[in-house]
């Protein structure tokens, strides 16, 4: 669990439990059987978007063709009655199994896509699917009676016992959102939908979350589409696999409120009986009219909510609680592990390593090695290829030739999220922050990346806030500081992964010189207990009073290297920055 | 749809015509046929799903506009078509053979009209300069939004129109060009409904291709699309640019919709059946490029057709699923685009 976690999942499965109840109350007084029918198809509807959500709202992977997972649930439970008499108590558990494989099957290639090419593979899977299934001759399969056995077979003669379970089922898929929301699960997902390959950086392996997060949501959409099959007793591939069920989740969820475990369950509260009730009110008298209501419906509400009711109200209504300010842990509590040196030789050892963009050669035969407790500058013009070594040293790019090795261990050829759990820290030129987290959230993703279990990983990013001197703003979404603190937040970040080595890029970016100052002192003071750094700077100024030793990259190779003194007065470094002219007025 | 053109004024089975020959140059006969024929159809039905899916590029590929109701426009260039050039309309003087291609033509500025309203009043909300550097881009607003102008399209066109299918007549749907016999008898057969439809189409296309390449409007349409916020900067009107993109987006499905209307018959719920082809067409062809959407188009009309030879019916639109996921796995860039998105 997330730091301060209980409390609000406590308070939210008191919610739960209460509207659970109150609903079946209700439920019970309901003796028509339509409505009865409708009051079924709410929770079962809302499952479906809260398996949705946990994909597309939390992990940001949107996904246009859910249907596959609730048609897989579907056909499962039907066909197994119809070939195995197998009960559906016995064929949803077995639809989720299904529907497990069936997202590990589907997320192993797609996966590999993002954005826009991920949603719209996901649309072809339930239709390609649904072809198949017309094909195979299932266009209406009736799920038979076995009226002597009817409990067996999940069949009531009093239509409540379904309401009954549809909310059970859903509080089930509740529970589990929660759980997952308040867990690094959630973090890990949120803070790859908000900045994927900061998250990487900070050590989580992105692929595995939403694989994951996948099949959670596979399984709980199948068991919302088995249990519907059981409910309305007919699945046509339309009915399970259609392009409509998938906006179905799609419309409950970003209706009532995306990413949150509300958002669904609110959405299909309104939704369905809406939807249902217009096509028995106005369905006769004006085949169509209900769908132009209800298309007017969702598109008013995108206009007047566009993040969903939920969020809508609750910033209306319930003003944020101030942010909790974080126990106070003096920055002793916490000792950074420190992880044994293995090797004599230099911590970061670089040997011909190049990198080309077709053409051009972003980074040429470049080699230079750091010794454990230094700080390496690395400079040079725009264009040297600064930031491309970083990204080859930490494997956002793969290297052409060359090699590096990290206390003796190759560091080449790695996943960025396994170089980070190495124990190299990276941040970025244009800072990648996780906007709508709070600060210690963001720093507990770089505890959580190296792997460290929730107490561990709540005390180091404690502890990694008061080392850059911001544990006073951990409450607030990282959205709101200014530059500076963005900067040191991200420093905060690698730092609560206890990395052994920190590659630092352009940290000092658009700072005034105060703040420039400010920053430096906080580095001084990192360095001093015993971190190794190599950092890209343009600022000569300040790398002059910051780095041990530089090494000049331009067009991509190393021009000099050596203490910074010798390296500002080489004659080749000054052309490369100020020009062969500038050289010459200076000589002459 | 499929296949239809096959069945269209074949004189005899070849089979019985040739009764003496060798059984197995009567098999390569009808094979060959078949090719020939699947080829045909690929190249003139593709075209037109190529002018379908440039619709879509300009307002998916360039603009980054999730948009489902792009099937709906494709229906709505259909019924403005049929309403245009029916018995006793505006455009029945023009008579059966012209009738149909010119009302087709014509629907272009009435859905453009319409698109660059629901541009203005619902899509500008939830897309462009208000979502730059916004989580998700805006698109989980846009799909709600377009899901929604969709459903109020498709029923809105089940009161005005109806739900029984029509369709714009013209007698060219049922005459075709013979070419041959080209090997024995097998002959290639050309419709000539079809055939105009795509004339019509590539010429449509080359003309948008040259507006939007050499033209300043064409130039501040791909700025404003390419970045927003620089192209603001640069004096140019993006709200104005986005909503004419939108409504040439629309206009020009709905030319491929009144095309199509001379070969199919359709309902106010057509739409559905063609924007999954839409999509396909445009991601096929790689994401911002227009001649990418367009033989990302023909593409899929070449896989239905040649499908068609192998597969039993219900698999066809299976087939190009498929074949879109093979792609987009293999070659995210699309088969003629230039670089896959960036992460």
């Amino acid at each position: 669990m997330k730091q301060g976690a209980g409390p609000h999942l406590r308070r939210s499965l008191t919610v739960l439990a209460v509207v659970s109840v109150v609903y079946l109350v209700v439920a019970m007084f309901v003796t028509n059987s339509y409505y009865q029918l409708i009051l079924t198809l709410v929770p079962v509807w809302a499952l479906f978007g809260v398996s949705w959500n946990i994909l597309s709202g939390y992990g940001g992977q949107l996904s246009f063709g859910h249907a596959s997972f609730f048609g897989i649930g579907a056909y499962t439970v039907t066909l197994a009655v119809i070939y195995w008499g197998l009960s559906p108590w016995l064929g949803i558990p077995l639809g989720m199994v299904i529907g497990g494989l069936a997202a590990i099957a589907i997320g192993f290639p797609t996966f590999r896509l993002r954005g826009h090419y991920f949603a719209l593979s996901m649309l072809a899977y339930p239709l390609a699917i649904l072809y198949v299934m017309q094909y195979l001759g299932f266009q209406e399969v009736s799920m038979p009676m076995h009226r002597e056995s009817g409990l067996r077979f999940m069949e009531f003669s009093e239509p409540r016992v379904y309401t009954l379970i549809a909310v059970l089922l859903l509080v089930g898929g509740v529970v589990v959102s929660l759980v997952i929301e308040n867990s690094r699960f959630g973090l890990a997902l949120l803070a790859i939908r908000q900045n994927e390959l900061a998250a990487e950086a900070a050590g989580i392996n992105a692929r595995l979350w939403k694989m994951r997060s996948l099949v959670v949501s596979g399984m709980m959409g199948a068991v919302a589409g088995g249990f519907y099959a059981r409910v309305l007793l007919v699945v046509t591939p339309d009915s399970v696999f259609g392009m409509l069920v998938s906006a179905q989740a799609v419309v409950v969820t970003l209706f009532g409120g995306v990413a949150s475990v509300w958002g669904p369950v609110i959405g299909a509260a309104i939704l369905v009986p809406l939807a249902e009730t217009l096509q028995a009110e106005l369905g006769t008298y004006l085949p169509g009219i209900q769908g132009v209501v209800y298309g007017v419906a969702i598109i008013g509400i995108m206009l007047l909510s566009p993040d969903g009711l939920f969020w809508t109200i609750r910033d209306r209504w319930f003003s944020r609680e101030a942010p909790q300010p974080i126990p106070d842990a003096a920055p002793d509590v916490a000792p950074p592990l420190r992880r044994a040196s293995h090797a004599t030789g230099p911590l970061l050892q670089v040997e011909g390593l190049s990198r080309s963009f077709g053409g051009l050669r972003a980074v040429s035969e470049v080699g230079f090695s750091i010794a454990e407790g230094e700080i390496l500058g690395i400079i040079g013009p725009n264009g040297a290829g600064k930031t491309t070594l970083f990204n080859v040293l930490n494997g956002v790019l793969a290297a052409d030739q060359g090699a590096a090795r990290l206390d003796g261990q190759p560091l080449l050829g790695r996943k960025t999220f396994e170089v980070c759990r190495m124990g190299v820290g990276r941040t970025f030129q244009v800072v990648r922050s996780f906007p709508r987290l709070p600060v210690l959230d963001n720093v507990i993703v770089g505890a959580y990346g190296a792997g460290l279990s929730d107490r561990e990983a709540i005390a180091q990013a404690v502890r990694a806030l008061h080392q850059v001197g911001l544990h006073d703003r951990s409450g607030v979404p990282a959205g709101q500081l200014t530059n500076k603190q963005l900067r040191l937040m991200e420093l905060a970040r690698a730092l609560a992964g206890n990395p052994r080595l920190l590659l630092l890029d352009e940290t000092l970016a658009g700072l005034g010189r105060e703040e420039c100052d400010d920053v430096l002192g906080v580095l001084a003071r990192v360095r001093a207990q015993g971190m190794t750094i190599c950092i890209i700077e343009h600022t000569m100024h300040a790398m002059m009073r910051l780095a041990d030793r530089f090494v000049v990259l331009d067009h991509g190779r190393v021009l000099a290297t050596g203490l910074p003194r010798a390296v500002v007065e080489d004659t080749s470094v000054i052309e490369a920055y100020l020009g062969k002219k500038w050289l010459a007025r200076r000589d002459a | 749809m499929l296949g239809r053109h096959a069945a269209q004024g074949r004189p005899l089975p070849l089979a019985a015509a040739h009764g003496r020959q060798a059984k197995s140059t009567v098999d390569l006969e009808i094979l060959i046929e078949n090719v020939l024929n699947a080829v045909t159809a690929g190249i003139t039905i593709g075209c037109i799903y190529g002018l379908m899916c440039i619709g879509l590029g300009l307002i998916f590929g360039i603009m980054r506009i999730v948009n489902f109701a792009q099937g709906e426009l494709l229906m709505l260039g259909m019924f403005a078509s049929f309403y245009l050039v029916s018995e006793g309309r505006v455009l029945s003087f023009l008579g059966p053979y012209w009738g149909p291609f010119i009302g087709a033509m014509c629907a272009a500025p009435l859905v453009f009209a319409g698109g660059a309203l629901l541009h203005k009043f619902l899509i500008s909300r939830v897309s462009g300069l208000r979502t730059v550097g916004s989580l998700d881009e805006g698109h989980f607003g846009q799909l709600i939004v377009t899901l929604g102008i969709s459903l109020i399209l498709q029923n809105g066109g089940q009161i005005l129109f109806g739900s029984t299918p029509v369709a714009v007549r013209t007698p060219l749907s049922s005459e075709a060009f013979l070419i041959g016999p080209v090997y024995h008898a097998a002959t290639v057969f050309l419709n000539k409904a079809k055939l105009v439809a795509f004339f019509v189409a590539v010429l449509t296309a080359a003309a948008l291709y040259v507006t939007l390449e050499y033209t300043r409007l064409g130039k501040a349409l791909r700025a404003a699309a390419d970045n927003p916020t620089a192209a603001t900067y640069m004096g140019i009107d993006v709200d104005r640019a986005y909503r004419i993109a939108f409504g040439l987006g629309s206009g020009i499905t709905a030319v491929a919709g009144g095309l199509m209307a001379t070969y199919i018959s359709f309902t106010p719920f057509v739409g559905f059946d063609y924007v999954i082809i839409m999509y396909s067409g445009v991601v096929l062809g790689g994401m911002g490029s227009i001649f990418g959407a367009f033989w990302g188009g023909v593409t899929v009309g070449f896989v239905q057709q040649f499908s068609a030879l192998i597969l039993p019916p219900q698999l066809q639109n299976a087939a190009i699923f498929v074949v879109f996921l093979m792609i987009v796995l293999l070659r995210p860039q699309g088969l003629f685009g230039r670089s896959a998105e960036r992460a």
